[in-house]
């Protein structure tokens, strides 16, 4: 299939829809809305549901009765409305069902503005809802790699029945590029996808067995049980923490004297800055996770080699991942950050003059 | 000799845990007869409150969901489009479902969501000791309205059937009391005429239940359903409020 020219709310919608997502449950807000109203124009094509929620509480639990269902299921917002969700990703992480969650950040805290920021880190890496769980964290830095993100997304989460958030802002969700989508799964494949999940999803008891009493819950009274069952739990985030580690590396070398670290859109413009220094002949190189939970740690303790003198952090927010960075260089080298918060999304030549600084 | 009585089919052997006097457990009883009667067992799914209720995914014997406060409807929506070839219903109390769940009952109701609303109203919040719940009745003392309900400062119990019959895509509202024999015999109907009109996913069904509370009302059980023909039935009356089967619009 060639590539079309899209904008990154609608590819994602449109991967989405040809990885299976048949079910889709959300609330308006910019800069997302492009891709609920993607979802409201092609879900009937497909036979699909999309229901346009009274709230963003009421999507998300909507949400947790279709993954419950077994079946592939989606909702989408930014910031102000995953905050609203977070009760409900508790509940779906409690209750280890699989469901694909995008948020297109934008600048907070509060109402904030609708331009693209990375400030929702802590709360998609490090919790957000109540309790002891894990979201597994998918970056993305390209309207292509957010239209990838969708299929890996569902994927991930049937393999681990967990939540996947697709970390997304403003900036991605709004541009156009190219892109290039997976051909669709067929009828059979989806049938086949659903039917992994009979042993334990509501569903009809098909041959009247007696013992078929499938539940869809969070709750043990117990301590003892919820310790076992939260155990068991971080068992299972130990083997993603294992397996399902993504990042890439630009111009990593053992002569880098400056490693840089940036996620998502903000890894863009490092990128363009990095270009700029090596004309300079200033050697500088940048990790950047595509995967910010689990995270690269040992990637960027193994890329500090023997020359970086120093790490720099570059996000579009106060400095939130430079807590994760730092755990990984273990104080081998001094770790800086600079970043723009409140919607502002800093330009090459800014980041250019950070790295120049460091020679 | 002739059984006219038995455990049904779509209940677990699992005691209630409900104190005495409670009336979960003869709602509980009235809708697992009728998921027999319409032989769904095998193709339907309960959606289990915060609240007193909130064990009931042990003693439906069918696949169940437990839901957080007050997003059963939300849940239910989300089950019954994903599997449309299933029958959902909800078992909610007053406070999860006239107070945090609000607007999930509501918006459910307004989508004509296929599926089963079973609400059990007994003006208080059990599992949480006694609190004022937005059916406690004018001047009721509770553990948060120690004076009596104010109604100049909090306004009066809300009548959840009334409020659901202003809108236009509800198939099937009544409410009903358990606080006697026959009234129970009643109340059997209409769960009855819920489940079938579900079995046939005719549209949105919502069944009230007028019920006590004797532990956190401190009466004796049978104080309680006093108290509560007294005061709670002039307040909410029970009946038909909607029925577009028979033609009740």
């Amino acid at each position: 299939m060639s590539k079309i020219l899209m904008k990154g709310n609608e590819a994602i919608a449109e991967a989405a829809i040809r990885s299976g997502c048949r079910l889709y449950f959300a609330y308006p807000i910019t800069p997302q809305s492009e891709l609920i109203e993607y979802m409201a124009k092609m879900m009937p094509k497909v036979k699909g549901t999309f229901i346009q929620a009274e709230s963003e509480v009421a999507a998300i639990n909507m949400v947790y009765g279709a993954a419950g269902s077994g079946k592939r299921v989606m909702t989408s917002s930014s910031s102000p409305g995953i905050s609203l969700k977070m009760e409900g990703l508790s509940y779906i992480a409690g209750a280890e069902l699989p469901c694909v969650v995008v948020n297109v950040q934008r600048g907070g805290p509060g109402l904030g503005d609708i331009q693209p920021a990375q400030g929702d880190y802590f709360q998609a890496t490090k919790g957000g809802g109540h309790g002891d769980y894990r979201l597994i964290v998918l970056a993305p830095s390209s309207v292509q790699e957010f239209a990838d993100m969708a299929s890996e997304a569902f994927d991930l989460a049937d393999k681990y029945r967990n939540p996947v958030m697709i970390l997304a802002d403003g900036m991605l969700g709004q541009m156009m590029e190219p892109v290039e989508f997976k051909p669709a799964k067929t009828e059979e494949e989806l049938q086949e996808l659903a039917n992994q999940h009979l042993s334990w999803c509501i569903c009809p008891n098909e041959d009247g067995d007696k013992k078929h009493h499938h539940e869809i819950n969070s709750l043990e009274l117990d301590p003892q049980v919820l310790e076992q069952h939260v155990l068991n739990l971080y068992k299972k985030y130990a083997i993603i923490d294992k397996n399902e580690i993504r990042y890439e590396t630009y111009n990593v070398s053992d002569d880098n004297e400056v490693l840089c670290v940036a996620w998502g859109t903000a890894s863009r413009v490092v990128k363009s800055a990095i270009n700029e220094v090596l004309k300079e002949g200033k050697n500088v190189g940048l990790i950047r996770p595509i995967r910010v939970w689990p995270y690269p740690y040992d990637a960027i303790k193994q890329a500090i080699g023997k020359n970086v003198k120093k790490v720099y952090v570059f996000e579009l927010n106060s400095g939130q991942m430079v807590e994760d960075v730092k755990i990984a260089v273990e104080g081998k080298v001094p770790v800086d950050f600079w970043g723009k918060v409140g919607g502002v999304v800093f330009t090459p030549a800014e980041i250019k003059e950070k790295l120049e600084s460091c020679f | 000799m002739e059984i006219i009585a038995k455990r049904p089919e779509a209940l677990t052997k699992v005691p209630f845990h409900y104190c005495p006097g409670c009336m979960h457990g003869v709602a509980h009883r009235l809708i697992a007869e009728a998921i027999d009667e319409n032989g769904l067992i095998n193709q339907i799914a309960g959606v289990a409150p915060v609240g007193c209720a909130v064990f009931a995914y042990n003693y439906f014997n069918c696949d169940m969901a437990e839901a957080a406060h007050g997003r059963a409807p939300a849940v239910a929506t989300g089950i019954k489009r994903a599997r449309p070839d299933m029958h959902v219903f909800t078992y909610q109390g007053d406070g999860d479902l006239a107070a945090i769940g609000t607007a999930e009952i509501i918006h459910s109701a307004n989508r004509g969501e296929k599926i089963s609303v079973f609400f059990v109203n007994n003006a208080i919040y059990g599992m949480t000791g006694g609190q004022m719940a937005p059916t406690t009745l004018p001047d009721m003392k509770t553990t948060t309205s120690p004076y009596g309900r104010n109604v100049d400062d909090i306004g009066y119990p809300i009548r959840v059937c009334e409020l659901l019959s202003t809108l236009v895509a509800p198939y099937y509202i009544e409410r009903v009391s358990l606080l006697s024999p026959a009234d129970i015999i009643k109340a059997k109907k209409a769960v009855s005429k819920a489940i079938r009109y579900n079995k046939e996913n005719r549209g949105f069904t919502f069944i009230e239940f007028i019920s006590t509370c004797p532990t956190n009302w401190g009466y004796e059980p049978e104080q309680a359903r006093q108290w509560a023909k007294e005061n709670m039935l002039p307040f909410f009356k029970p009946g038909v409020f909607r029925d577009k089967g028979e033609g009740v619009e």
